[in-house]
């Protein structure tokens, strides 16, 4: 065994450091969004956060969102008139009846090189999205550079390959300029619990006009660092 | 024009051996043998060994009985059905198609040919004195039909020629039976019956003929051959057609002697090959490699594959490491590549699946791919609709359908990130005295509403629905959680058009 390839001890030292995320440090092809089905929250954070991931990449690129027959039913249809405004004539939108089609319509997605971006939404915790079709679903991200984040309503954390994985509530929108009665720009509560590159961490997450703005909160418990962040931003297709 | 070539296996036995009629190994009594369940036979014998008293079809063990000096030789009916193959192949110098004539024949077909050589009388002149010349003993005739052609060449004389417009029955009429092309069981039963001379046939007349040989099949059937003979009947015969291989080549202006450049010009030559065995849908079992130099030496490298194939990067690179050891001298001024043995290969579709994996798809590829597996009204894009209803507002249409014309929008309101298919009723609680609830319950849970702006009225489409359809009150809530919600009141109280109004929740806000 070569024991040359491991870190030494006082080299993990600096790295356990982890940067904490904030906007435009992109690097995440493929996140997930932990998000209750009542709420429209997940979907919309996860726009937010594909469009900052996307960042250039947008151009004149189709955006793909499939949504699983359960989570359209949760939680209803894009409606174009109140989709962010790059988004609205660029959306293609697809419905599967099945996990399994579900799985094929992203993974179709990531493949295509004229997609921005892809979001998928899927509800609670169906059987065939197991860590292999998870892993499967992060090597196509990585091999054609076209983001995915996964809005799972209503699921449990469970095994996953995704580099960033988020758990998203709405929080109290910020007052409007005008009507201080009346509910204001959208804001929600973002917790990171868990990330490759990036310390854990809970923000709160505003669409300011045209980029992702984000206020990070006293983090709670003693911040002990991702010991994995030791792999850093490996690609996975790698190995 | 029929040849018939009598020696045909002792003539290639004896150019194998590399010595003329009567000279070298000629001289001793030599017989051609098979090996057969009873032993030896002997399938051919020389001029020293008819002699000699052997006789094709007889056992070794009797030759030898007469003979005791006898050589044998193994015969080769493969290599002669090759060797007449080719054969049939260069005599067509004398006609445009020729046929084989099993065991030891050709069949050419010369009409309107011969005054190219000066007449039919020059024209066998000229092919008896060319199979000479390769060592061939021939036969030749001409006659009118393959049948009659045939007959004059085994039982003719010498170059019989058997112009259109002579009476055939009656030249060939002093003819043996067996110059009919028949079976040997059936000419015996022709000797049994006394009819010995094709002349003899047509006298007893052919019901008789008719009613003794029943069977279609010509070989048994003398009246059917007659006819052939006569030219009364067609005789389909089958031709033989050269297949040349494929072959590429380029000559170079300058004679390379560097592997770099080799290496260049073989890749080129392998796509060349591949190009062309595509043209032919086939592949390459094996390939040649000539390389000719500039002081004349030709250098061959020889490629087998297990399969055929047309990869050029695959023969290029097979090609490669046979060419280490190659001496280009003063360099290499011509190369071809040969496909001596081809096999039929089917062309191949690319691999779309591969494609994709490599490169990824295009949009309208990917939309493809969707529709397929998930269907049409799966995979779609929502575009604006002229209408004031939030429901009506969008439509779906096709991916890469090119969207409807539409006005601009107003700007002043705001609409919810996703509408849910049907608005859902909520019940209300509590209603604060400006009419919006205070508190409702929406699938099972109760929201408290902190904050609202509302209402917006929509009206009904007056132009398309019901009079009793009712106004829309919505308003924009959130809830103490920083939910937010799309709410709205289906019509008001005492409009006239029901009882007392219901809430709806129909969007979420981002």
């Amino acid at each position: 065994m070569d024991l040359s390839a491991f870190l030494k001890a006082g080299e993990l030292a600096p790295m356990t450091q982890a940067p904490h995320w904030r906007p435009g440090v992109g690097g995440a092809r493929h996140s997930e969004v932990f998000a209750g089905g009542r709420e429209a929250a997940g979907a919309a954070a996860a726009l937010a956060l594909a469009l900052d991931e996307a960042g250039e990449r947008l151009g004149e690129r189709s955006v793909l969102w499939v949504q699983d027959a359960a989570a359209l039913k949760l939680g209803g249809r894009p409606y174009r008139p109140g989709l962010p405004e790059p988004l609205r004539d660029r959306l293609i939108h697809v419905v599967a009846k099945t996990p399994e089609d579900f799985l094929f319509a992203l993974e179709e997605g990531l493949r295509c090189r004229d997609f921005a971006f892809v979001i998928g939404e899927l509800a609670v915790n169906p059987r065939a999205l197991d860590l292999t079709a998870s892993r499967r679903l992060g090597l196509a991200t990585e091999k054609h550079g076209v983001p995915l984040v996964l809005v799972r309503l209503d699921a449990r954390r469970d095994l996953s390959s995704a580099r960033m994985r988020w758990q998203v509530r709405s929080a109290a929108s910020p007052v409007p300029r005008w009507n201080a009665f009346a509910p204001g720009p959208p804001a929600w509560h973002a917790e990171l619990f868990r990330a490759r590159a990036h310390a854990p961490g809970e923000w709160i997450l505003r669409d300011d006009g045209h980029v992702l703005a984000a206020d990070r909160l006293a983090s709670p418990a003693p911040d002990h660092g991702d010991l994995a962040v030791a792999a850093g931003d490996r690609s996975l297709a790698a190995g | 024009m029929a040849i018939w070539l009598s020696r045909l296996a002792i003539d290639r036995w004896r150019l194998a051996e590399g010595c003329a009629a009567g000279e070298g190994a000629d001289v001793e009594p030599t017989v051609l043998i098979a090996e057969t369940a009873h032993g030896p036979r002997i399938e051919a014998a020389n001029d020293a060994g008819l002699a000699a008293g052997a006789r094709p079809g007889m056992r070794l063990a009797d030759a030898r009985a007469l003979c005791p000096g006898l050589k044998t030789a193994p015969s080769d009916p493969a290599g002669d059905r090759a060797f007449l193959e080719a054969l049939a192949l260069w005599a067509q110098r004398w006609g445009p198609w020729s046929a084989l004539d099993e065991p030891d024949g050709l069949l050419i077909d010369v009409s309107a040919v011969a005054h190219l050589f000066g007449g039919e009388a020059r024209l066998l002149a000229d092919a008896q004195a060319a199979f000479a010349r390769r060592g061939l003993t021939a036969r030749l005739a001409i006659g009118p039909t393959a049948g009659a052609a045939w007959a004059l060449a085994h039982f003719g004389p010498e170059r019989a020629i058997l112009a259109s417009d002579d009476d055939a029955a009656e030249r060939l009429a002093s003819l043996p039976v067996a110059a009919l092309r028949l079976d040997d069981a059936v000419l015996t039963v022709l000797r049994r019956l006394g009819l010995k001379r094709i002349g003899q046939l047509g006298e007893i007349g052919r019901d008789a003929l008719r009613r003794r040989f029943r069977n279609r099949s010509s070989e048994v059937n003398p009246l059917l051959r007659l006819d052939q003979l006569l030219g009364r009947v067609a005789e389909p015969l089958l031709p033989v057609v050269a297949a040349p291989d494929p072959l590429v080549q380029r000559r170079l202006m300058e004679p390379i002697r560097h592997r770099p450049l080799l290496d260049q010009v073989l890749a080129d030559l392998a796509a060349d090959m591949a190009r062309e065995l595509e043209g032919q849908a086939q592949g390459a079992r094996r390939l040649e490699l000539g390389l000719w130099r500039v002081d004349g030496e030709v250098i061959v490298r020889r490629l087998e594959f297990a399969a055929a194939t047309r990869d050029p990067a695959h023969i290029a690179r097979l090609f490669a490491g046979k060419l280490d050891d190659v001496d280009a001298g003063f360099g290499i001024e011509l190369l071809r590549l040969r496909a001596p043995w081809t096999e039929p290969l089917a062309l191949a579709q690319t691999d779309f699946e591969a494609a994709a994996e490599a490169q990824g798809t295009s949009l309208a590829e990917c939309v493809d791919r969707l529709t397929v597996r998930l269907g049409e009204k799966a995979v779609r894009r929502p575009v604006l609709h002229a209408s004031h209803l939030p429901e009506r507002a969008q439509r779906w249409q096709p991916p890469l359908a090119p969207g409807p014309a539409s006005q601009g929008q107003l700007a002043f309101h705001q609409r919810p990130l996703k509408l849910l298919d049907r608005p859902e009723p909520i019940a209300v609680l509590y209603a604060t005295p400006d009419g919006f609830p205070q508190r409702f319950r929406w699938r099972g849970q109760v929201h408290d509403i902190a904050r609202v702006e509302g209402p917006e009225r929509i009206a009904p489409e007056w132009w398309r629905e019901k009079s009793t359809v009712r106004l829309r009150d919505y308003y924009r809530i959130e809830d103490g959680e920083g939910r937010r919600y799309w709410i709205y009141r289906h019509g008001l109280a005492g409009d006239g058009r029901g009882g007392a109004p219901d809430w709806f929740l129909q969007g979420l806000f981002a």
